[in-house]
C-alpha cells in the first residue's frame, strides 16, 4: 500500500485544467440569477442533492464530479449532508408525486439567500415522464428554479460549467 | 404465453413453492375488457423463461406470494397499479402507491411492521439521504447499536413508465427502457431488445450481437469498478474510492470516445444497435483496458492487505446462501451467496453463447465475498471485451424491422451488473401492448433486510454499497 500512496504523490495529478465558458454561455445560465444573493455567498457554495425520482443516471454524472478528473472542491464548490448547510440545492427527476413533498420539505429547510439547479431533461421539462400520472414535470412546477443543466444525463463537464457560473 | 386456468396456475404456484421453477416475475394488465395476471418461470437448466396468463375476470388471482416470498413486493404492486386482489397474500400494505396520485387505492397511513422488546428503539431514515443517491425510507429498529430489523418502504422514484410504455411506439418504448434504472441501460435495452426481436422474429446483424457485448461487459466493469471504490469508501478507506471513481471515469470516457455517450443510453435498440466502432477504436480499447486492469489490480493488492479494511468487510451483512437460493438473489450477491445463476451463460443468447467463460461463485455471503465476486468480474469482464473484439465482424449494425399486424409476444433474460434483468413484450401495430421489465432489485432489497439483522447501524451504509439495489429499477 505504501507504494500506492507514495506514487499518488509523485506521480503528479490527474485533475484537468477548468472547462472555459464563453460569454454567451455564461450569460445564459446566470439570467435568472439574484445578484444580491450572489454577493453574499462569495466564492464558495455547498451544495445539496435531492434525486426527485431520477433513474439514477443524473447522480452518477454528480457522483463523477467529484473524482479527481473533475475535483468539483477547487472551486470551493462542495457537497453537503443536510440541506442546513447548502446554499444549493440540484435537483434531478422529473419529481415524482411521491417525492413532492420530500422535495419541498428539504427546499424550505434551505437558508436563505439559497439557488435551484435543475439537471437533466428531466428536472428541466419532466423528460420522456413528463406525461406520467406519477410525476409532476419540471422542477419549477413545484419550487422556484434558477438554473437549468439539461442533458440526458448532463455530463460532468456540463455540469460544472453550470456550477462556476453560479459563482462567477 | 400460454392461457392457463385456475387449476394449472395453481399447479403452478405449488410448483414454484417447492423449487421445481423458479419464480422469475409477476404482473398484471388490467388495460383489456378482462383483466390479466401474468407470470413467468424458469425451470432450473432451461435457456429461456415460461410465462403464463391467467384470466382474472373477478379481479382476484391465486397469490404466487404465498408460495414463494420473492413474490410479494410484485403482487402488493399488481394492486397498487391495477386493483387486482392476490388472494393468500401474506401483506397487503400498497407498495408503489403512496397516496399521491390520481385514482389512489391507498387510504390508510402507511404502517411498518411492529418490533417489540425492551429497549428497542426505532431509526427513520430517508428518503433524502446524507449522499447523491436514490430516495428511499429505511425504517431501523435498533437495541443499543445493533439492527434487530430493518424495514425498506420504496416506491419513491415510481415514475408510470410501464404505463408510458403501453400503446407507445416501439422506438418511443425504447427511450423509456433506457430510463429505467441508468446505471444498467445497457442491460435493461440490450434485453427490451431481445424481447422485441422474438416477437417480430428478427435478429439483430452479427457485427450488432458483437457491439452489444462489448457494450454490455463495459457497463458492467464502469460500474463494479466504481462500486469496488464506494464501498470501500463507507468502510472508511476513501484512498480506493478515489482511484475506484478514476477507473470509473476512464472507462465511461472510452465508452464516450467510442459510442458517443458516457452511460451508452439508447445505443442498443430493437433490430441492432445505433453507434459503431470506427477505425481504431478497437486498439483503443485494447490500451485502455490494459492500464485499467493493471491499476485495478494494484488496488486489489491493497485492499487484500489491509486488515483495517477487511475488518470492515468481512463478516458484516451477511446473505444466508438457504435465503439467497429462496428469494431468488442473482448477480454478485447471488453468486456470493451459494447461487450459480448467470444469464451470460444459462440463458445462452448471443454474443455469449459462443464464448467460454466460468462463473465466479462463493458461498459465505458477506460484504467482503460480494467484493471478491465483482473482484473476478472486472478481470472476467475485460477478457470478454477482447476475445469479443477479436471476432467483430464487417458488416451492417441494424436488421430492418418486419411490420407486425396480429399481436405478437417475446420475453429475454439478460444479466445486467447487479444480476439477471427480465423483459417481457406483447407488440400490435407496431406498437406496445404490454410490456413487463424486472429489475434484479426486486430481490435484494429483501434480501438486504435479512442481511442486516444483527448487524450495527453504522455498517449499514456498507452493507447497503455492497448490495447496491436500484431504487428506479424497481420502483419503475
Ligand atoms: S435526465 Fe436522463 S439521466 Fe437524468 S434522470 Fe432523467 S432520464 Fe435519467
Amino acid at each position: 500500500m505504501r507504494k500506492t500512496l507514495i506514487e499518488s504523490v509523485l506521480f503528479g495529478s490527474l485533475t484537468e485544467p477548468p472547462p472555459a465558458i464563453t460569454d454567451q454561455e455564461k450569460a445564459e445560465l446566470v439570467s435568472a440569477l439574484d445578484r444580491a444573493a450572489h454577493r453574499r455567498l462569495g466564492r464558495s457554495l455547498a451544495i445539496r442533492e435531492v434525486d426527485a425520482g431520477s433513474c439514477n443516471g443524473c447522480e452518477l454524472e454528480i457522483i463523477a464530479l467529484n473524482n479527481v478528473f473533475h475535483d468539483l472542491e477547487r472551486f470551493g464548490l462542495k457537497i453537503v449532508a443536510s440541506p442546513r448547510h447548502a446554499d444549493v440545492l440540484m435537483v434531478t427527476g422529473p419529481v415524482t408525486r411521491n417525492m413532492e413533498a420530500a422535495l419541498r420539505l428539504t427546499y424550505e429547510a434551505m437558508p436563505a439567500p439559497n439557488y435551484v439547479v435543475a439537471v437533466g431533461n428531466c428536472a428541466c421539462t419532466g423528460g420522456v415522464f413528463a406525461e406520467s400520472y406519477a410525476c409532476r414535470g419540471a422542477v419549477s412546477k413545484v419550487i422556484p428554479v434558477d438554473l437549468r443543466i439539461p442533458g440526458c444525463p448532463p455530463n460532468p463537464i456540463s455540469l460544472l460549467k453550470g456550477l462556476i457560473s453560479l459563482m462567477d | 404465453m400460454t392461457a392457463v386456468d385456475l387449476q394449472t396456475w395453481e399447479k403452478k404456484a405449488a410448483e414454484i413453492g417447492q423449487g421445481l421453477s423458479r419464480f422469475v416475475a409477476i404482473w398484471g394488465d388490467a388495460s383489456g375488457y378482462c383483466p390479466f395476471v401474468h407470470l413467468a418461470t424458469r425451470r432450473k437448466g432451461a435457456s429461456s423463461a415460461e410465462v403464463i396468463n391467467l384470466a382474472a375476470p373477478d379481479r382476484r388471482f391465486p397469490s404466487i406470494g404465498a408460495h414463494q416470498p420473492a413474490a410479494i413486493l410484485m403482487e402488493r404492486a399488481i394492486f397498487d397499479m391495477h386493483g387486482l386482489i392476490a388472494d393468500g397474500l401474506p401483506d397487503t400494505r400498497p407498495w408503489l402507491d403512496h397516496g399521491t396520485w390520481p385514482g389512489s387505492r391507498a387510504t390508510k397511513p402507511y404502517k411498518f411492521k411492529p418490533v417489540n422488546g425492551d429497549g428497542i428503539h426505532q431509526i427513520p431514515v430517508g428518503p433524502v439521504h446524507a449522499g447523491t443517491i436514490e430516495p428511499g425510507h429505511f425504517r431501523f429498529s435498533v437495541n443499543g447499536e445493533t439492527i434487530v430489523r430493518i424495514e425498506a418502504r420504496l416506491g419513491y422514484t415510481h415514475k408510470g413508465t410501464l404505463k408510458l410504455m403501453r400503446r407507445a411506439s416501439i422506438d418511443h418504448a425504447a427511450k423509456l427502457t433506457a430510463r429505467i434504472s441508468g446505471d444498467s441501460t445497457c442491460a435493461y435495452s440490450f434485453a427490451f431488445a431481445l424481447a422485441v426481436e422474438q416477437a417480430l422474429g428478427v435478429e439483430a446483424p452479427a457485427r450488432a450481437q458483437i457491439l452489444r457485448g462489448v457494450m454490455a461487459e463495459l457497463e458492467r466493469l464502469a460500474n463494479h469498478l466504481g462500486d469496488f471504490g464506494a464501498i470501500c469508501n463507507d468502510a472508511g478507506f476513501p484512498l480506493l474510492n478515489a482511484h475506484g471513481a478514476m477507473l470509473r471515469e476512464r472507462m465511461l470516457r472510452l465508452c464516450a470516445a467510442c459510442f458517443g455517450h458516457r452511460l451508452m443510453m439508447d445505443l442498443i435498440v430493437p433490430g441492432g444497435v445505433t453507434a459503431d466502432l470506427a477505425h481504431g477504436d478497437e486498439a483503443k480499447i485494447d490500451r485502455e483496458l490494459t492500464i485499467v486492469s493493471t491499476q485495478f489490480e494494484r488496488i486489489v493488492e491493497v485492499y487484500e492487505k489491509t486488515a483495517s479494511l477487511q475488518d470492515r468487510t468481512v463478516g458484516t451483512g451477511r446473505l444466508d446462501p438457504a435465503v439467497a437460493e429462496l428469494l431468488g438473489c442473482g448477480g454478485y450477491v447471488g453468486r456470493a451467496s451459494g447461487q450459480t445463476f448467470d444469464a451470460r451463460r444459462d440463458m445462452a443468447y448471443a454474443p455469449y453463447h459462443d464464448l467460454h467463460f466460468g462463473v465466479p461463485c462463493r458461498d459465505i455471503g458477506d460484504a467482503d465475498t460480494r467484493v471478491r465476486v465483482r473482484i473476478e468480474e472486472v478481470r472476467q469482464s475485460s477478457a470478454i471485451i477482447l476475445a469479443l473484439l477479436r471476432e467483430l465482424p464487417d458488416g451492417p449494425i441494424q436488421s430492418p424491422r418486419p411490420p407486425s399486424t396480429s399481436p405478437r409476444e417475446g420475453n429475454a433474460i439478460v444479466e445486467g451488473f447487479r444480476g439477471d434483468v427480465f423483459s417481457y413484450v406483447r407488440i400490435s401495430n407496431g406498437c406496445i401492448e404490454d410490456v413487463f421489465l424486472r429489475d434484479p432489485s426486486w430481490f435484494l432489497w429483501p434480501a438486504l433486510e435479512t442481511a442486516i439483522e444483527g448487524n450495527i447501524v453504522a455498517d449499514f451504509p456498507l452493507c447497503n454499497k455492497s448490495f447496491n439495489a436500484s431504487y428506479s429499477g424497481c420502483d419503475l
